[in-house]
């Protein structure tokens, strides 16, 4: 038989039972649906919190106290035993350094901030000016802290854009007067939304010099280091010369931890990559049952079309010829099922991302790749049996059952 | 003049399992047909005549004896080479029809020559011509359960010719439909038969078997009677 002939033989057989037929493709189409969209929603995630971290801007390498024992980034582990500060003196010794562009150091606290009569409970970020570079924020509106001696703190802040609204209504903020515990500060600039960074939303932030936020805090210590490299290429060297620096200052002992941006990235990556594969195993096996029900399809159709096949073998279909038509059968419905499944999936990726718009919620192609290729795989693989039996079938057997 | 025989059964047995029992469809038969003959072969039920017929068809494989058709050896064909016979040699005609239903007319008639590997553009025009020859060009289209019983049995017998077989084996071909339909159909196949193509018909209809040139009578797995050996007998 010829190969398009097969296939006509096929798409007849399968269109000469519609509602079998429809619900071999429905079961085999939830199953790839339901990967395309778990892993979109998988790849989503990872694509979301790591654009996120790519606000944090590029060849930044951060600085925090104590030594992680571990090596890898973990928050929980920012603090061990006895770790030195780290002073505005280290932060300079560090900027002195070859391969870093500029730094900026950050002290954070929680204070309350008074304007006019309302009071908010704001997490305070004290830094610099370099922080707006190196962080690669925005202004809506004023300007970012002044270029000054970093001992010496103008009484002056920033704020981000849910504080202005919460604090000034709808009322300009730049100029205005608040208060923090005994002190009063100018507000000078807004920030524009910037989403999360650093697991801080800029929106609910204020920020103030560094010296004065160690000041209303009562610290001397620096809650981290924030380094900008050169370029992209000199980002280890970066991260060594900023090691090597804090290491002599503190007698030797190497009490910090210096990650990059990368690692972060690439520890939430990992996760959440696992996460994926993870979930498209699960939706994976929603596909093995579709093919046990394509094969108990099959199977029925063998028995009802047992005269059929006796007349095809009488009139001289070959046992290959056979096994070869209930195949393609097969293969069939379950290639058919995938591309139903492919765009309800799509459908439903799609509707999320109307949704969520800020969630992309894209199926990666190996998934969709992945989905569709398991789907006729599955088919074939279960599609065998079915149709060895069709072709080991006893024609006079089979004749005689009409 | 064996060697100028179509057909040579020598022998054969067939042999069936019932659980504990066996069943001997065929015991000892010896059979020679010529080309172009014009056989019927008759009994009652449970005599071995469609036991016979699946032999002859290739469809069957008996336990004991030889089957040669056309001087080939026939009888342990491996089902691929059987099949390869089936199709060129062989045409089949059902008490049942047996009509693919989803397929239209023209489709079912097709058959052979798409099993065959024939080409859809020859394929179309050997079906025209065929259903033209049949009388039901006009229901080419038509799906089985839209024709009417001769006109189905008209498909079947357009089927069975198309690949221009060198025999026609029927089963009762008129057993499905009424009598004027049922002459109409003989009256196909012995056209058929008049081209040269052998005929063997199983029936246990005698107005039928009154028909052919040459009765073949079984019972309980033997021939019991056999016209041409009698015409054989009674020549000078």
């Amino acid at each position: 038989m010829r190969a398009l002939d097969v296939l006509r033989f096929a798409v007849a057989a399968a269109l000469g039972n519609r509602l079998r037929t429809l619900l071999s493709m429905l079961a085999m189409g939830i199953g790839v649906a339901a990967v395309i969209v778990l892993t979109a929603l998988g790849d989503g995630a990872r694509h979301f919190v790591i654009d996120q971290f790519s606000s944090l801007g590029t060849n930044l390498v951060i600085v925090l106290p104590g030594r992680t024992q571990t090596g890898g980034f973990s928050p929980a582990n920012a603090v061990t035993s006895t770790p030195r500060d780290l002073t505005l003196d280290d932060a300079r010794a560090i900027g002195r350094a070859q391969a870093v562009l500029r730094v900026a150091p950050v002290s954070v606290g929680s204070a309350e901030i008074t304007a006019g009569g309302r009071l908010r409970e704001t997490v305070v970020v004290g830094t610099t000016a370099e922080y707006l570079d190196v962080r690669h924020f925005e202004l809506a509106q004023g300007r970012f802290l002044p270029e000054e001696d970093w001992a010496h703190g103008s009484p002056v802040m920033v704020i981000g854009g849910k504080v202005r609204r919460e604090l000034f209504g709808a009322e300009p903020a730049v100029g205005r007067l608040v208060r923090v515990g005994d002190r009063r500060f100018r507000i000078i600039g807004v920030l524009s939304t910037s989403g999360i960074g650093l697991g801080m939303n800029t929106d609910e932030l204020a920020f103030v010099p560094v010296s004065t936020a160690q000041q209303l805090f009562n610290t001397n210590s620096l809650f981290r280091i924030l380094v900008e490299a050169r370029h992209r290429d000199s980002i280890e060297l970066a991260k060594a010369q900023a090691r090597d620096v804090i290491k002599a200052r503190h007698e030797g002992e190497e009490d910090v931890t210096v990650i990059t941006q990368d690692a972060v990235l690439a520890t939430f990556d990992r996760v959440l990559g696992t996460l994926t594969l993870g979930v498209a195993g699960i939706a994976a096996i929603s596909l093995a049952v579709a093919g046990i029900l394509v094969m108990n399809v099959m199977l029925v159709s063998v028995t009802q079309r047992t005269g059929e096949i006796g007349l095809l073998k009488a009139l001289g279909a070959s046992e290959g010829a056979i096994r070869r038509a209930f195949l393609t059968e097969a293969a069939l419905l379950s290639a058919a099922g995938g591309v139903l499944g492919f765009v309800i999936g799509q459908a439903g990726a799609a509707t999320i991302r109307y949704l969520y718009p800020t969630y992309p919620a894209f199926a990666p192609d190996w998934a969709v790749l992945a989905g569709l290729g398991t789907s006729i795989v599955t088919g074939l693989v279960f599609g065998v049996l079915p149709a060895r039996r069709a072709a080991r079938m006893d024609p006079v057997l089979a004749l005689a059952k009409r | 003049m064996a060697g100028a025989e179509q057909i040579e059964l020598t022998a054969v047995e067939r042999v069936f399992q019932l659980g504990d029992s066996q069943v001997h469809a065929l015991r000892a038969v010896d059979l020679s047909i010529a080309a172009g003959e014009y056989v019927a072969v008759m009994g009652p039920s449970g005599s071995g005549k469609s036991t016979l017929l699946n032999i002859l068809g290739l469809l069957d494989r008996p336990n004991a004896g030889t089957y040669r058709l056309e001087g080939r050896d026939v009888t342990t064909l491996a089902p691929q080479e059987q099949a390869r016979v089936r199709s060129q040699r062989i045409g089949f005609v059902f008490q049942s029809f047996h009509l693919v239903p989803r397929l239209t007319a023209a489709e079912n008639v097709a058959l052979p020559l798409m099993l065959a590997g024939i080409g859809a553009k020859e394929r179309n025009a050997r079906v025209m011509r065929a259903l033209q020859d049949y009388g039901i060009a006009d229901r080419a289209e038509h799906r089985p359960d839209q024709l009417s019983g001769g006109q189905r049995q008209r498909v079947a017998i357009a089927r069975s010719t198309i690949m221009q077989p060198a025999l026609i084996l029927a089963d009762e071909p008129t057993g499905n439909l009424d009598r004027a339909t049922g002459d109409d159909v003989v009256h196909l196949l012995e056209a058929l038969n008049a081209r040269g193509v052998t005929l063997i018909v199983v029936t246990h209809d005698p107005a039928i078997g009154a028909r052919a040139r040459r009765r073949v009578a079984m019972e309980d797995g033997v021939i019991v009677r056999d016209t041409r050996g009698a015409e054989l007998a009674t020549s000078p």
